[in-house]
């Protein structure tokens, strides 16, 4: 059987000592985490080890020595011998380096010498994501525990040969520690922060509750809301997945500031809200007198159909009246609009989404008037084609049984055949009349629809894009990882086989997939056969359903 | 080393190269012909000469502007991502297999497997239009049941008669 040794590089100049590490059970290969100098006392780096492990929960022993030999130093290898009967192992590793040779020496054939980069790999996290605390079926690969190894001994790391300590060890931080004061001040300043925010924000969601969710304004608050709970909780991000999330909330919403911080300025810029308010009551009015005309050519022969004279102008009537009751409430809010538009500009420092939400809602309340008509044209025609289903059965002697659910024979008296019958002939006569409007108004309405659709659409998409993903892959590729490449160092004779482990990031479009935030995407409620159902029978019809957030 | 003529499923030469590095860790290279200068003056002279063609007619300057915009990016586009170099196999005993494509721009793509998620390297036979190519193929285990095939890696995208000796030298 093969050894496989993985041996961190920031150890490769590293003088003389024990080696520390973890063997993989089942694997016939060990992982060197640290290498411990002399001198050292025996019983002390067995108290170490045993603290460290009831720690990190991770099993460190002292797996061999590592000889480096300096000028002047010599006689090490007896000693080196004789560490093996302190500690005890059923394999004992010996790797010694010669000066001027780039191999190791080690003893044994059969080895392969794995080197690996441990701060990347300590901070890399391999994908298809498994948690650790998650009991799941799957053998977790040899790979994945090297890497579990290492980030968990993250304790192993905090003392080093440059600390006043019983033991001097090296690893990674021996390369130069890192750390910045603004950093850690931060971290300390944010746990009050988040406690005092959190406080906040359940005031903000009593409140809340209050106002109706059907504005879409209401819907996206509430939902930035729940997100800023999720962030702003004092707890820290337990697994990798939760700690994403919570990044790419805070990441996201920065970038949706600013991006609404970008709107304000272009258009308070050279006073273009007021321009644009100006424009806003003569594109109403323009709305109101195309649809008088459209209701005008309705009332007349359209499309050369011949309409039922009476029910065409009764109709026709009372939805010009409606038209006329509008514009005539836009012309008294006119001298306000311009301020209220200005107020209302401003919440787009909220967000951009915030504006975009706010301008749907002005769409929906500007085009309310369609939908009134839609709703008239779209009842009324419900109404009929209900009529004219029960009295097609009364025609044909049949009966809705309500208590089976089903079509019964049925045997009408003559007078009561005779009123049903007529009803079904005036009701069909006029049903082409009816139809016409049902269908103009619903037309309107689904244009309406669909540019509220295309709003929401372009919101879930800021709302749900990973960019904190992305920008991770870009700056720091190797804290995303899809595998390992390994390069084969050149070889000398005699010494085992060298092998460089690298980490190779995720492609960008699994990063995508990988990282979708759920979101309360507006997705069609119905499919296009339910649709065209609903729309046939005259079903008020709302298609884009709001999804409530699911955490995953 | 071993330097034999091969050619791959269009007619293009290839080569084939074998490295030892120890008792249980081999790397195979197949190399691809480089790009062809002759192929690229004529597909430039081509579009070049259709651009110009219809400037003639319309008379409008971003017809010839887009036309060197679109052979550029068509270029970069072709040796970043369809020109393959040379494709790398190496096997680690006890650890794994590696396969790795290098583009001709440099570009470099690599995906280790595991020996645990290993199950065979086999040679499959496909019907290709009118012909039948054999192509040297990973078997991968499925992880819910070790049995059976989760999915099937084809290595390399050339014809088999190098298949045949990478698969007698491993």
């Amino acid at each position: 059987m093969v050894l496989k040794i993985f041996f961190p590089q920031c150890c490769n100049t590293a003088d003389s000592g024990l080696l520390v590490g973890h063997w993989i059970p089942g694997h016939n290969s060990a992982v060197v985490l640290a290498v411990i100098h002399y001198p050292f006392i025996p019983g002390q780096v067995k108290k170490y080890l045993s603290e460290l492990q009831s720690q990190t929960q991770v099993d460190l022993t002292v797996l061999g020595s590592w000889s480096m030999p300096k000028e002047g130093k010599e006689g090490m290898d007896s000693f080196l011998k004789d560490l093996s009967t302190i500690f005890p192992q059923k394999c004992w590793l010996q790797l010694s380096r010669e000066i001027g040779k780039r191999g190791f020496i080690c003893q044994g054939d059969k080895i392969i010498l794995i080197h690996y980069d441990q701060r990347k790999v300590m901070l890399s996290q391999l994908h298809p994501v498994q948690d650790v605390s998650q009991k799941s079926d799957i053998e977790p690969s040899e790979l994945r525990l090297v890497f579990q190894t290492v980030a968990q001994s993250q304790p192993l790391f905090f003392l080093d040969k440059y600390d006043d300590g019983p033991l001097k060890l090296t690893h990674w931080q021996s390369e130069g520690r890192e750390a910045s004061i603004i950093a850690e001040l931060l971290k300390q300043a944010s746990v009050p922060v988040c406690i005092f925010l959190t406080w906040l924000l359940s005031l903000w969601h009593w409140f809340l509750l209050f106002i109706s969710s059907k504005l879409s304004t209401c819907v996206q608050s509430g939902y930035r809301a729940v997100h800023f709970k999720t962030v702003f909780s004092p707890k820290k991000a337990a697994t990798h997945m939760e700690f994403m999330r919570k990044a790419n909330i805070f990441v996201s919403f920065l970038l949706d500031i600013a991006l609404g911080l970008l709107l304000i300025s272009w258009l308070y810029r050279e006073n273009r809200i007021s321009k644009l308010a100006d424009t806003l009551v003569p594109v109403a009015d323009r709305v109101a007198k195309e649809l008088q005309e459209l209701l005008e050519w309705l009332m007349g022969a359209p499309a050369g159909l011949k309409m039922n004279r009476a029910l065409d102008q009764v109709l026709g009537r009372f939805f010009l009246y409606h038209i006329h009751l509008w514009s005539s409430y836009i012309h008294l809010m006119s001298p306000f609009i311009e301020r209220i538009l200005w107020y209302v500009g401003l919440s787009a420092c909220l967000g951009l989404t915030f504006a975009l939400s706010v301008l749907s809602d002005i769409v929906a309340l500007l085009t309310f008037h369609i939908y009134c008509f839609y709703v008239y044209g779209a009842r009324l025609y419900c109404l009929k084609i209900y009529g004219l289903s029960s009295l097609w059965r009364l025609f044909r002697g049949k009966k809705w049984n309500v208590l089976r659910q089903r079509v019964d024979s049925c045997s009408y008296d003559l007078d009561q055949l005779f009123i049903g019958t007529l009803l079904f002939t005036i009701l069909l006569f006029l049903l082409p009349t009816t139809a016409l409007y049902y269908l103009v108004f619903t037309l309107l309405r689904l244009v309406v629809v669909l540019f509220q659709g295309v709003i929401h659409l372009s919101v879930d998409f800021i709302n749900s894009f990973h960019l904190f993903a992305i920008g991770l892959r870009i700056c720091r590729p190797y804290r995303l990882a899809e595998g390992v490449k390994f390069k084969v160092l050149c070889q000398e004779p005699g010494t085992p086989l060298h092998l460089m482990m690298e980490i190779n990031p995720l492609k960008c479009s699994s990063v995508l997939q990988c990282y979708r935030t759920p979101t309360y995407s507006c997705y069609p409620k119905d499919s296009w056969a339910a649709l065209c159902k609903k729309l046939f029978v005259g079903e008020l019809i709302y298609p884009w359903k709001q999804k409530t957030d699911k955490t995953d | 080393m071993a330097e034999e003529e091969f050619t791959d499923i269009n007619g293009n030469s290839i080569s084939l190269d074998c490295q030892t590095h120890s008792a249980f860790c081999r790397e195979f290279t197949v190399t691809s012909p480089k790009l062809s200068l002759r192929k690229v003056m004529v597909y430039t002279c081509f579009v070049w000469l259709f651009a110009y063609a219809v400037f003639f007619f319309t008379e409008n300057t971003a017809v010839l502007s887009s036309a060197i915009i679109l052979t550029l990016v068509g270029m970069m586009i072709h040796i970043h991502f369809v020109k393959v170099d040379h494709e790398t196999l190496l096997i680690i005993g006890s650890l794994g297999v590696q396969l790795s494509s290098s583009y001709a721009s440099g570009r470099e793509s690599t995906i280790f497997i595991e020996m645990s998620k290993l199950k065979d390297i086999v040679i499959n036979e496909a019907v290709y239009m009118h012909s039948i190519i054999y192509y040297l193929c990973i078997l991968i285990k499925d992880p819910a049941d070790p049995e059976t095939v989760a999915s099937v890696v084809p290595l390399f995208n050339v014809r088999s008669s190098c298949c045949c000796s990478i698969a007698k030298a491993k």
